[in-house]
């Protein structure tokens, strides 16, 4: 086991002001065990008095060598690590992959697998919203929206659970598709969401929107500006919580996300309150896109004929020679994309997430890279909290919602 | 005829001390508010209103690691986390137990890389193992409730 790394003043003489080697400023540590660091985020904070001159984020505590372990693996066993990269976003996560992996070997998903994954995805996107507005709160000590988020919560893993048998790492969308149909509880059970959840998201506002002491805590605190967010590469709820209506489903849409209708909310300020209550919009929005696309769900096969790429079902292989051949070859050797690059992204609820994909003609990824918003949204946290208490540091991180997974990978 | 007998209705309970210690170091059981990584949402799953794992004294995470009986190592552990779990499990007071939560702190998990730490107990000795990728908040609870059986048992020789 290696030792503690530990920092003198002197180490840190790059990063601090002046102000902190005179002892007038003073250095203090923050994490990587620390309850509002939402994991394991360490933060080097300097301090005068009470005001925070200047933080430091210090990353890599969760590094998981992710993108290394998937260059090891075939295009289909790979997969199953990208579910734990935001773990908050999962079924993004597998999204994004397979939007890649589909743009490499031309393979195209039917409709009613889009339309499916759509709903997937936005109800993954509500999920971590949920959690964020649990969490976030919690930090801001309103203990009981945490308890309603997460009763909500489980509505959803119910959903993914019948879907995937699993709660929260489903792998469930897969290259050229999904995994298998959705069973036939599935349509009643996502109703049953778009129709309580509006409702729900109600409550969560009047406990927080017009609350004075949550107002006081979030207002004009963590400010940052269109221009500032451009410039360190800052997309998703804080972008467009100081006016920019940025949204990669827009922008470049995916799966079918034309043709929904939903809007992107916006807000000026760029303060914690706006990042508030864009993504509280947002998660109203998730609903109208599952609800569309709930009431037009096509009827139809969930994968890609091409058997090169796409395993046969299973009621196939015993019926045909071929689609056995084709089962044990892709399951053992793995497919065989073109020689290329690709890069796919999607909107996951911090941003625009990408992957980058290169492939050698080989079975197995030569490069695989997350691009992930997290990163970004730590590299201005130093801008957003500077001036602010250091208890306004804790909703500061709160309202930026980064996932330790997404950034360290 | 024991004393039992005797003193059965006058409200006096007897025991032995070792059930009263073992009984009340079962039932206040306050775990490290802790958590790495994806097994920390099932844990906080567990701890809200749908699992509620209040109801076997967890309700109380307590932040810092001199106030806690119980560290739940909940995801995986980097090489450069490692020493810090290390240094968090030392300063708590004793009697004090960890459970490995997930594949990823009980094995490594899908993780077998350069990255991640093998199975947390490489660097501190493991009461309770669950598995799942992550666990499911009853697989927590079903450890918890195992944690708590072996503390129950625990004997008087071998009190920490």
């Amino acid at each position: 086991m290696r030792e503690i790394q530990e920092f003198s003043l002197d180490d840190l003489r790059h990063l601090v002001s002046p102000r902190a080697l005179t002892g007038e400023t003073m250095v203090l540590n923050m994490g990587p065990q620390h309850p509002s660091t939402h994991g394991v985020l360490r933060l080097i904070v300097e301090l005068d008095g009470e005001i925070v001159v200047n933080c430091i984020p210090d990353v890599g505590y969760l590094h998981t060598g992710i993108e290394k372990n998937m260059e090891g693996k075939t295009y289909q066993k790979a997969e199953v690590m990208t579910d734990r990269i935001d773990y908050m976003y999962t079924m993004g996560n597998n999204l994004v992959y397979c939007l890649a992996v589909e743009k490499l070997t031309g393979l195209k998903s039917p409709p009613r697998a889009d339309a499916i994954r759509v709903i997937l995805a936005e109800l993954s996107r509500i999920q971590s919203h949920l959690l964020w507005i649990g969490t976030s709160a919690l930090d801001l000590a309103a203990m009981s929206v945490f308890l309603y988020a997460m009763r909500e919560r489980e509505m959803i893993m119910d959903v993914f659970e019948l879907v995937s048998g699993q709660r929260m790492m489903t792998t469930f969308i897969r290259p050229g598709g999904l995994w298998r149909d959705v069973p036939s509880e599935f349509e009643a059970a996502v109703r049953e969401i778009v129709r309580v959840f509006p409702k729900r998201i109600a409550e969560y506002e009047a406990l927080l929107t017009k609350n004075p002491l949550f107002l006081d805590r979030t207002r004009g605190i963590g400010k940052i500006d269109t221009m500032t967010c451009k410039a360190w590469d800052v997309t998703g709820p804080t972008l467009r919580a100081t006016g920019l209506a940025h949204d990669v489903r827009k922008a470049n849409p995916y799966c079918g996300f034309e043709q929904y209708d939903f809007d992107i909310p916006t807000q000026t300020t760029g303060d914690v309150y706006a990042r508030y209550l864009v993504r509280v919009e947002e998660m109203r929005q998730s609903v109208r896109i599952v609800e569309q696309a709930l009431n037009k769900l096509p009827y139809g096969s969930v994968r890609d004929n091409n058997r090169k790429y796409v395993p046969p079902p299973r009621s196939e292989i015993g019926m045909s020679m071929e689609a056995l051949i084709h089962h044990f070859k892709l399951w053992t050797e793995g497919f065989s994309p073109p020689v290329g690059s690709v890069y796919a992204t999607v909107e996951s609820p911090r941003g625009e997430m990408g992957v980058f994909l290169e492939s050698d003609g080989s079975p197995k990824p030569y490069r695989v890279h997350y691009r992930t918003p997290s990163v970004p949204l730590l590299q201005v946290l130093p801008i957003l909290s500077k001036g602010h208490y250091v208890a306004d540091l804790v909703g500061i991180i709160g309202s930026i919602d980064i996932v330790l997974g997404d950034t360290d990978r | 005829m024991g004393i039992e007998q005797k003193t059965g209705n006058t409200g006096v309970v007897t025991t032995t001390l070792e059930q009263a210690v073992n009984w009340s170091r079962t039932n206040s059981m306050w775990p490290m508010l802790f958590g790495l990584a994806c097994c920390a949402i099932e844990m906080m799953g567990a701890q809200a209103a749908n699992y509620d794992m209040s109801r076997f004294g967890m309700e109380l995470m307590r932040a810092s690691p001199r106030q806690s009986d119980l560290m739940i190592v909940a995801g995986r552990v980097s090489q450069k986390m490692a020493p810090v779990l290390r240094n968090l499990y030392d300063q708590m007071p004793d009697p004090k137990w960890v459970i490995a939560m997930g594949d990823c702190a009980a094995c490594g998990g899908v993780f077998n890389n350069y990255a991640i730490l093998q199975g947390v107990d490489e660097i501190v000795p493991v009461d309770v193992y669950i598995s799942g990728c992550p666990p499911r908040p009853e697989g927590l609870i079903n450890g918890v409730i195992t944690l708590h059986k072996k503390v129950s048992g625990e004997k008087f020789a071998k009190w920490k």
